[in-house]
């Protein structure tokens, strides 16, 4: 009897150990339509012991939003005969269009590199998933190639101190979308981190959709192409018509 | 004024882009190019993928050359008969330029190859028409008038079997020789994404001897064809026209071509030349020195 409460004691005392997780984003949907310039997300939440209480210990939160991946041949341009021009190339499986990880600290200084690039945590542990068979150094060059480009289209972000965290409470993260961010499903992630290990994980959603009239171009332009192409061809020549006669008359 | 464009997926000023539009309406009425190759680099500058950038510059090309045929046609200068051959010529081309477009983009090299082609052509055609306006210059200065220029075309032309008749243009030639210059131009509209009046003017003067007043209008008649075919061809394959950058680019762009054509009747033809040889050799020299230099960004992302 004893040992068996000294267990149940054991057991729940574990269970107190690993804190939940109760993130919430600012906006699920973020709708694309006339006069988008981008956004800002909000990624907040609480952190808290199984029974509701404040957590005992400090927690390093990193949060990481990541967009679509899709398929891409990135080039290299290099010198050859005095001329710039794309030489080198190689293939990425899943580059996602939007990565941005947002911590209370430097990365390095909350988890080890192992750990680090189990969970994606920072922009030098994409899994890119090169194709086919190219040595490490290659492709190291390459993918920090990638990270560079993108990093100064703002699709790439890292930001060390973009996490505030309140009465070890309430944890909050902004992050910027640009204009130019595709389509798709968002996903955001939130990694409670103690002495080094994930001890609480949680992920939610965010749809990136375009809406009525970008919505209806976009679908035009893919699925009605030929209706599409003849409606710019009159428009065009319609507009330089009607400027023809305007003129015409003054 | 923030306007998202659907297609490039970008948020854009659209009153940059009007004015951009204008501008070069305003080169399009005056020299009777599409400006094409200004609008593209340009647009590509500002962020625009270059693809997009490409498709939705041939429409506004088509807007402003609409624009343009009416203020031409209005004075007689289009030479219908010419065009239409030029047209002919064009379709061809265009659809062959379609096919080297997409082996260049297998082969990832076709920045390279369209930035040589605008370095050699606009360097060539620029350096002829600057000395050739510098010298009919000099002749208005020293009140000494040049030898009376035979308007003759190419010896080459004059070999070509079948001849028409012209008679806007004052020629009596195969129909042949506008039929390739067509061709020519045509493949350079969709490798390029310009109209190729640039190309067209100098070579109906100087290949063709065509009559100076129809040059212009019957020039930007083609072109008007040519990028219709174009914008087409691009809706079908690369699905890269966005409307809404089309649009804006067209507001500003058939307005200036009115500008232009009213300015051109007014300013004199010599420095309209020099103005236009000026800007060719601009344009040719940024891009030479951007082939030598190193590029701002060493690498490059397309979709698999």
């Amino acid at each position: 009897m004893r040992i068996f409460l000294a267990l149940i004691l054991l057991l729940t005392l574990g269970a107190a150990r690993d804190p939940i997780l109760v993130p919430e984003v600012s906006q699920h949907e973020i709708q694309v339509r006339q006069g988008f310039t981008g956004t800002e997300l909000l990624l907040f939440g609480a952190i808290l012991n199984p029974d509701g209480t404040r957590a005992a210990r400090s927690y390093d939160i990193v949060v990481v939003l990541k967009g679509p991946v899709r398929s891409i041949i990135l080039r290299e341009k290099a010198k050859v005969a005095g001329v710039w021009i794309n030489a080198d190339s190689t293939e990425f499986r899943s580059a996602p269009t939007f990565f941005a990880v947002a911590s209370s600290r430097p990365i390095k200084d909350i988890v080890d590199d192992r750990t680090a690039a189990i969970y994606e945590l920072g922009l030098p542990w994409l899994q890119l998933s090169p194709i086919g068979a190219i040595d490490p150094a290659e492709q190291t060059r390459f993918s920090a190639g990638l990270v560079d480009l993108m990093q100064r289209q703002t699709l790439y972000q890292q930001n060390e101190t973009a996490v505030t965290v309140s009465a070890g409470v309430l944890y909050q993260a902004r992050i910027k979308l640009p204009s130019t961010v595709q389509t798709g499903t968002y996903t955001a992630e939130t990694f409670a981190i103690s002495r080094g290990k994930v001890v609480a994980a949680s992920s939610t959603t965010v749809e990136v959709r375009k809406l009525g009239f970008e919505r209806f171009v976009a679908r035009a332009a893919d699925q009605q192409s030929l209706w599409y192409g003849l409606f710019a061809v009159v428009m065009s020549v319609a507009m330089g018509w009607l400027a023809g006669r305007l003129f015409a008359l003054i | 004024m923030d306007v998202y464009l659907p297609i490039a997926n970008l948020s854009v000023n659209g009153l940059v882009i009007v004015g951009l539009g204008g501008l070069m309406g305003i080169l399009s009425g005056m020299f009777g190019v599409g400006g094409g190759f200004l609008t593209t680099p340009l647009l590509i500058f500002y962020g625009v993928p270059p693809t997009v950038a490409a498709a939705s510059a041939a429409s506004q090309v088509t807007g402003a050359s609409v624009s343009g045929v009416f203020a031409h046609t209005r004075r007689g200068g289009v030479d219908y008969q010419m065009g239409g051959v030029l047209v002919a010529g064009g379709v061809l081309g265009t659809l062959v330029g379609a096919g080297l477009f997409r082996i260049l983009q297998e082969l990832g090299q076709i920045d390279t190859v369209i930035n040589l082609l605008y370095v050699i052509m606009l360097g060539s055609i620029g350096g002829l028409m600057a000395s050739e306006s510098v010298q009919s210059l000099r002749a208005m200065k020293t009140g000494r008038p040049l030898p009376a220029r035979k308007r003759r075309h190419h010896p080459m032309v004059a070999n070509l079997p079948f001849r028409w008749r012209f008679y806007r243009s004052g020629l009596y030639i195969s129909p042949l020789a506008p039929l390739l210059l067509g061709f020519v131009s045509g493949i350079l509209t969709m490798l390029l994404g310009i109209g190729g009046g640039f190309i067209m003017v100098p070579a109906m003067l100087y290949l063709l001897g065509m009559s100076a007043s129809v040059v212009v209008g019957t020039s930007l008649f083609q072109i008007l064809f040519v990028t219709m075919i174009a914008t087409m061809t691009h809706a079908l394959t690369t699905k890269a026209v966005d409307i809404v950058l089309a649009l804006l680019l067209l507001i500003g762009s058939v307005a200036g071509a009115q500008i232009g054509a009213q300015f051109a009747q007014k300013a004199r033809p010599e420095y309209l030349r020099l103005a236009l040889a000026a800007i060719v050799l601009l344009v040719a020299l940024r891009l030479a020195l951007g082939l030598g230099f190193r590029p701002d960004e060493i690498y490059a992302i397309s979709p698999l």
